[in-house]
């Protein structure tokens, strides 16, 4: 714990963490640091780790070993070490500290917009019905969607749906969010607003990590950029770094050539 | 003829309300243990969930007319005995229970995943999310095959006659045992179980209408 003294801790400190589903090794000995105020994209091929990571840090997925650490406080575990989960509840509050926004959206149907985002706030944070609706409407209106807070999801296109899903987890005020392939579902001209959204938190100083095959994005938005590949960390740096053409990680060099392909 | 059955109203009155006594309380008995044991067997752990799942599949695979048999018959040889009311009641409970296990794991099964996940990322607690999340969506799915349940309880309670109990049925031909009007009797009691239950899947439809916008 001694990092945690230090003069900028991660606020984030994933520490050789591995899992295997049956006997396929996801997660190989991962490490990762995430600083506050820091937005780190994950990218890497379809089968690489990168969600199942993103899975673990707000424990919707267990781990086999290593420790996960939000602002000090051990994740999924009681302990750093042992095995014994957390109780329901203190799970609970845990993922309260973590904003999840999922690739399907997976907005509440039966809920309007605004019941989205106050269903947590009243439940889990406590806040009256008339201060949950403030801060819905608030959140809707940083989205640009106030004119859509009493439509149903339904009502709402997959862009809007995103944008909502947003508003939800940040609504929470998360200590970090996590992003996982946000806009794979989408309509390639819906993508740009709810990616203007992402880039507008990131700006307020929201600590994120994401995963994304967004290229573009990754490179001007994010502070670091993570590689992973056969469910480890394959390169970590600065995008200029790891986007540079020349690269000499062979895989990492493989991947982007096989992206620029596809994509441009 | 007329006189005799007008003369007998009262009587098979009498049985009518047993029968709706016995389905009610069928109805509210296994919508209880048949929702707390679904939950069981969707989330429970493994062990739970054998025994729901064995449980429900036995029960199932049973003739409701042997089990209530059993309970009334054979129970007393391990030493419980019921008097027969109860022991038709519990019968038409264990059969309705193992259905309600049925449909509520189909109901909520059919909620995709992602949304318990959305629910666990905003912190709600487990029973938070069945609330909030799961059960209101999923009560849509519940509905017709439960309520379709509500009328067999309905129609099964007449199986109750087969242990002297007087319900509707046993009414009926009791007063056919005196009157020998068997045609005109017989269609009472249908007419009667008919009203019932027509009443009940019209009731149906106008809640299903009302959930409607849930999801599709």
């Amino acid at each position: 714990m001694s990092d945690a003294s230090n003069a900028s801790p991660a606020l984030l400190d994933v520490r050789d963490v591995s899992k295997a589903f049956g006997t396929v090794e996801v997660l190989r000995s991962v490490s990762l640091q995430v600083k506050r105020g820091e937005v780190v994209t994950v990218i890497g091929p379809s089968g690489s780790g990168k969600t199942t990571l993103l899975r673990c840090v707000n424990f919707l997925e267990s781990y086999d070993s290593g420790s996960i650490r939000i602002d000090g406080k051990e994740v999924g575990y009681r302990e750093a070490g042992t095995r014994q989960r957390r109780s329901e509840r203190d799970l609970a509050s845990m993922r309260a500290e973590t904003g999840m926004v999922f690739q399907s959206f997976n907005l509440f149907p039966h809920l309007t917009a605004a019941g989205n985002i106050m269903l947590g706030l009243t439940k889990v944070r406590g806040k009256s019905q008339a201060e949950a609706r403030q801060a819905a409407e608030h959140w809707l209106g940083r989205v640009g969607l106030a004119h859509k807070a009493d439509s149903l999801p339904a009502e709402l296109s997959g862009g809007q749906q995103q944008r909502v899903g947003i508003a939800r987890a940040v609504a929470m005020e998360p200590k970090i969010l996590l992003l996982d392939e946000i806009t794979s579902a989408l309509d390639p001209e819906l993508v740009g607003e709810v990616l203007a959204v992402v880039r507008s938190l990131a700006e307020d100083g929201m600590t994120m990590l994401m995963v994304t095959h967004e290229m573009a994005f990754a490179r001007d938005a994010s502070s670091r950029i993570v590689f992973m590949a056969d469910g480890g960390v394959s390169a970590v740096g600065p995008p200029k770094e790891i986007l540079a053409a020349e690269t000499s990680n062979e895989r990492l060099r493989t991947f982007l050539a096989r992206f620029r392909a596809s994509h441009f | 003829m007329l006189s005799q059955i007008l003369y007998a109203l009262p009587f098979l009155a009498k049985g009518f309300a047993l029968t709706l006594w016995v389905s009610l309380l069928v109805v509210v008995l296994s919508l209880i243990a048949g929702v707390t044991l679904g939950v069981g067997l969707v989330y429970g752990p493994t062990p739970l969930r054998w025994a729901v799942r064995i449980f429900s599949d036995t029960i199932r695979g049973i003739p409701i007319l042997v089990l209530m048999f059993f309970v009334y018959y054979g129970l007393p040889a391990i030493g419980l005995h019921l008097p027969s009311f109860w022991a038709a009641v519990l019968a038409l409970t264990l059969f309705k229970t193992a259905q309600v296990i049925e449909y509520l794991r189909g109901a909520v099964g059919s909620i995709p995943k992602g949304q318990s996940e959305a629910a666990m990322a905003i912190g709600l607690t487990f029973r938070q999310r069945l609330t909030y999340v799961i059960f209101p969506q999923a009560f849509r799915r519940f509905l017709p095959p439960w309520i379709n349940g509500v009328t067999d309880a309905v129609k099964g309670s007449a199986l109750v006659s087969l242990l002297g109990i007087t319900d509707l049925m046993q009414a009926i031909n009791q007063v056919i045992g005196r009157t020998y009007e068997a045609m005109p009797l017989y269609i009472l009691g249908a007419l009667i179980y008919f009203a019932v239950n027509y009443a009940l899947s019209l009731a149906s439809r106008r809640l299903e209408r009302r959930f409607a916008f849930i999801r599709e």
